[in-house]
């Protein structure tokens, strides 16, 4: 992840991911909507970093798991960033709430001057 | 990628590719904001059809392109809104506050037409410029690939320019004809 275009790519591939999965096409949407956000927030912020789609099995259920790591400058202050509306950038502040409300499962770890991991889970129903 | 833009009259219609990323939506807006004034455009589609995704920053700056376009006298309405993407978008918070959508081009077409029927098709052109670009025709371009089923541009005489009512405000006006998202 570098640029504009990886986060295009980033949320296509998780679309085709998350389609062999099994996940509907509305679920396609949240997924990718969410990989759009990770991926610019890394591009945004650290300048670089990674992400890595995953499935995850777990007592019977299956899902796509999303990791979107970077060693950019941190989140100082984390509640603060998952408020709705908070942004550092001019932006809609709705990246990272957001990306909770679209997938089941959401963890955030940063520390400030090391970088930034987010995991996110959703299951197939 | 760059985003074909279409004239149509006295419009403007901008259709989407899936794999748009945030510069050339930036691009977009640039593009859209300066072809209004040189086309004297009253109105813009942006068509979001093919539109994969609608993230927050797709969002933001089409409500940019909306407002901008609006501070230069010309209305947008976006078009294609697929209900899946409708759907994420609310999950992720997004409202489009203040812009016009219709749920296709033809809904987007006759949504333009009403609202500037009673403005004339086109502004007229400063004297400095008279003669200097055509007229834009109303009437559909040969050749363009769109079923409109009903006639799409009839629109009265111009008045003249002091007597058309100003444009309203990108916000609030007109609330029965205008649908924001849910
Ligand atoms: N990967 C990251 N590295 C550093 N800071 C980040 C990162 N992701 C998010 N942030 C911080 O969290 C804030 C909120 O992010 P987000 O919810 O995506 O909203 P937005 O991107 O619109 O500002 C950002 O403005 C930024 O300060
Ligand atoms: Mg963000």
């Amino acid at each position: 992840m570098r640029s504009d275009a990886d986060v295009v790519i980033a949320r296509q591939r998780g679309r085709e991911i998350a389609s062999l999965l099994g996940f509907s096409a509305s679920d396609l949407a949240l997924i990718a909507t969410a990989i759009s956000e990770l991926a610019r927030n890394i591009v945004l912020y650290a300048g670089s970093g990674e992400i890595e789609i995953g499935h995850v099995e777990q007592m019977e259920r299956r899902g796509i798991e999303i990791v979107a790591r970077d060693q950019g400058p941190g989140i100082r202050n984390i509640p603060q960033a998952m408020r709705d509306g908070f942004s550092t950038s001019g932006g809609l502040g709705l990246g990272l709430p957001g990306v909770k409300r679209l997938m089941d499962e959401f963890e955030i770890e940063s520390r400030p001057g090391r970088g930034t991991t987010v995991t996110v889970r959703r299951w197939t129903r | 990628m760059d985003v074909p833009v279409l004239k149509q009259g006295p419009f403007l219609i901008a259709t989407i590719q899936a794999a748009l990323n945030d510069a050339d939506l930036n691009k977009l807006r640039r593009s859209l904001v300066e072809q209004v004034g040189r086309h004297r455009s009253r109105g813009v589609i942006v068509d979001v059809t093919s539109l994969d995704v609608l993230d927050s920053f797709a969002a933001r700056t089409l409500r940019d392109i909306a407002h901008m376009t609006g501070f230069r006298g010309a209305e947008t309405v976006i078009v294609g809104i697929h209900p899946d993407l409708a759907f994420a978008m609310v999950q992720l918070g997004l409202t489009l506050e203040g812009v016009a959508t219709a749920l296709d081009l033809e809904e987007g077409l006759a949504y333009l037409n009403e609202r500037t029927r009673r403005l004339g098709a086109t502004r007229p052109l400063p004297s400095t410029r008279a003669g200097a670009g055509r007229p834009a025709s109303v009437a559909p371009r040969p050749g363009w690939p769109l079923a409109v089923t009903r006639p799409p541009f009839v629109l009265p005489r111009e008045e003249p320019r002091e007597r058309r009512r100003a444009k309203p405000a990108p916000e609030g006006a007109d609330p029965e004809t205008r649908r924001d998202l849910p």
